[in-house]
């Protein structure tokens, strides 16, 4: 399917075009998402896409799906109620850094212990570009931003790996920079039964290429290039080639019993019976 | 003789009841005492009729879950006491902006903060109408018996799926814990209102289009081939944000009046003894009984007072309060708080009658005696 295609068939032409800036790479994970569900052909009325607050979660509102756009950090709660209410569906949840891994951090962890069957795509742009480039839980210490304005002293979170560690049973990183895989790994996601998280490193030329100095988007872009390299391909890279890197790719894929699935057992063996 | 099921329940047990009677189908949210039993007895309950029942992580996720079944179709409900009701306010904003229909009860507990866990209070009749953010429309009910908690949760439901908006039931720890016995009615005897729903060829959808002759949008659930926009933000009938000043009047407006044109519908109250009453007692909840009691003790005693008990405390029966402040003396509002309810009542009567208050928040109700007391000070 040609993009003119996917436009046609599974965006809302009407809402169109974005609010976000020149540069931003937020449209390149949007796409992707798109393409992943075309390539799987699921019926449009069985998808639910959910997001919070922030430049990320304004994403729904141009997909032609059923979209919920919610409050700030819960997108993963509201979630969890469409998905156990009607299991059949296809619940993805859109999210910003901040907004799944700092306000919403308690429900972030806490889906992935569940175990329930939603995909999470965490778009990361190091930053709080909505409210305008604040640090983040993802801002790398050291780093600048306009609630930092002396360099951030917080650790950052690796938020795959925190997802995983909580019960995830699918956990990958991609970049906007590298479409095609992000593709397939959000089409792996998507697949998978339980939950799943990809965490795919955005862009924000306006506010957080700016304060740090990493130049304009496509300067942004091509450090993503540079230094994101596959986990497969790390593995067999000397320590040395190793240094400044950082790992894309699937981190985590294993089967566990799914939330709704072992709900529905309990209700199979209760129903009917008095 | 009727067959209908006798049973002693206490208000929390009555109140599930009541939610299944209305088709509770979903359940979402975070223990709380005295909350608690709704939330254990809802799961125990809903895998047999179906329902889903889930513990979330905290209130917050409670109610964001509960909104999330209403969405895609299911009756829901979540239970808390007061800092938990606390946590839920900027969602049910949401509820209210996005018109998602959900029953949220608060058995209210003694505060501020973990305040009296185990006590009663009547401390959030001001954070049920103002704790959010921004103006909405609230419908709060204050039930004062076990069996008034059943049929109350039944009609919490059928406001919430009629007038498509979050619905507060307000009941407290000791209606919340007390036990009496209560008849169940049988299944059809009390009209359940489901919401409506397009027609499912409906190619013109819009879900916040009022088609003449209704009160709100016909709310499609998700996956039922509707696709369509949800969002908190100011929108239109199309669902999407606008953020033009004109359609925001025109949407606030609608939230407003869908509550204010049908007032007289959702206002419920009591009146006991008011006929030659000169002095009223103004009471709601538990606190109402203890009132029932003293009027009766003072009317032995040849005074003569009544009582008035809204049961919908939000919106608030400020119609019935204005009658009554132009034929009484004196206005007695007995509450578990410092002065909650009073204040609405001071501004409903305007100063053509003597409004006084009498009020606890420290963890023991207001007793008859309280009451008998205050009133012989004012006769
Ligand atoms: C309860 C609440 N707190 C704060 C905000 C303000 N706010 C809106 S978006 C946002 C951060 C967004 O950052 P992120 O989630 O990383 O997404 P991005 O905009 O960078 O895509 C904040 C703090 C809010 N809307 N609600
Ligand atoms: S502020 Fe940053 S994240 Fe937001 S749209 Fe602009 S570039 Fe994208």
């Amino acid at each position: 399917m040609d993009n003119n295609q996917l436009v046609d068939q599974y965006f809302r032409k009407d809402r169109l075009p974005h609010i976000w800036c020149p540069g931003c790479g937020h449209g390149v994970i949007m796409h992707s998402i798109v393409k992943a569900i075309a390539e799987l052909g699921w019926d449009k009325n069985d998808v639910v896409v959910v997001s919070g607050i922030g430049c990320s979660s304004r994403a729904p509102g141009y997909m032609d799906f059923n979209t919920l756009h919610t409050t700030h950090g819960r997108a993963l709660a509201f979630a969890t109620g469409v998905k156990l209410a009607k299991p059949h569906l296809k619940v993805i949840v859109i999210s910003g850094d901040g907004d799944a891994s700092a306000i919403g951090g308690n429900h972030l962890i806490h889906a992935s212990r569940r175990n329930i069957d939603i995909t999470t795509i965490v778009f990361n742009n190091n930053t709080y570009g909505m409210t305008g480039g604040q640090y983040s839980p993802t801002t790398p210490t050291n780093e600048f931003g306009t609630t930092a304005p002396h360099g951030n002293i917080d650790a950052p979170f690796d938020i795959a790996n925190l997802a995983g560690a909580a019960g995830a049973t699918y956990t990958a990183r991609t970049t906007a920079f590298h479409m095609n895989q992000m593709t397939t790994i959000i089409k792996n996601a998507l697949e998978h039964k339980g939950f799943s998280l990809v965490e795919a490193i955005s862009v924000c030329p306006t506010y957080y290429g700016r304060k740090n100095k990493k130049g304009d988007a496509p300067q942004m872009m091509k450090w993503l290039k540079d230094t994101f390299i596959d986990i497969k391909v790390a593995d067999k890279l000397p320590e040395e080639k190793r240094v400044g890197k950082l790992l894309m790719g699937e981190f985590k894929n294993v089967q566990k019993p799914e939330y709704t699935e072992e709900y529905h057992k309990i209700v199979d063996r209760l129903s009917g019976v008095k | 003789m009727s067959s209908r099921k006798i049973k002693l329940m206490q208000g929390n047990e009555a109140c599930v009841e009541g939610a299944l009677y209305a088709g509770m189908k979903f359940y979402a949210g975070y223990p709380i005492t005295p909350s608690t039993e709704i939330a254990e007895i809802s799961a125990q309950k809903l895998p047999y009729v179906g329902g889903k029942f889930i513990q979330m992580e905290d209130e917050i996720a409670g109610i964001a879950t509960a909104i999330g079944g209403s969405i895609a179709g299911l009756k829901s409900m979540t239970a808390t006491s007061g800092p938990g009701f606390s946590l839920k306010q900027e969602n049910i904003g949401y509820a209210a902006i996005a018109e998602v229909p959900l029953v949220i009860v608060n058995v209210q507990r003694g505060g501020p903060s973990t305040g009296l866990p185990t006590a009663p209070a009547q401390g959030d009749v001001m954070q049920a109408m103002w704790g959010t953010h921004g103006d909405h429309p609230v419908i709060a009910i204050c039930p004062s018996s076990v069996k008034e908690t059943f049929y109350e949760t039944v009609r919490a439901f059928n406001l919430a799926e009629k007038y498509r908006m979050p619905v507060i039931l307000l009941t407290d720890e000791v209606v919340g814990h007390m036990r009496e016995s209560i008849e169940i009615p049988e299944p059809g005897e009390i009209e359940i209102y489901d919401r409506l729903r397009p027609e499912t060829d409906d190619q013109n959808y819009l879900p916040y289009g009022v088609n003449d002759g209704e009160i709100v949008g016909r709310m499609a659930g998700f996956g039922e081939g509707h696709r369509y926009h949800i969002t908190g933000l100011f929108h239109d009938e199309t669902g999407f944000p606008s953020n033009s000043t004109k359609n925001a009047g025109v949407m606030l407006d609608h939230l407003m009046s869908k509550i204010s044109n049908n007032t007289d519908e959702i206002i419920t109250f009591e009146e006991y003894l008011l006929e030659d009453a000169e002095t009223v007692v103004l009471s709601y909840g538990s606190t109402a009984r203890s009132a029932r009691s003293a009027v009766n003790k003072l009317r032995a005693a040849g005074h003569k007072v009544g009582m008035f008990r809204p049961i919908t405390i939000w919106p608030f029966p400020e119609k019935q309060v204005v009658e009554l402040s132009k034929r009484v003396k004196n206005i007695v509002v007995a509450e578990m708080n410092l002065g909650q309810l009073v204040l609405e009542v001071q501004r409903v009567v305007e100063g053509r009658t003597k409004v006084h208050h009498i009020g606890k928040a420290n963890g023991e109700v207001v007793t008859p005696i309280d009451i008998i007391k205050k009133v012989e000070e004012v006769l």
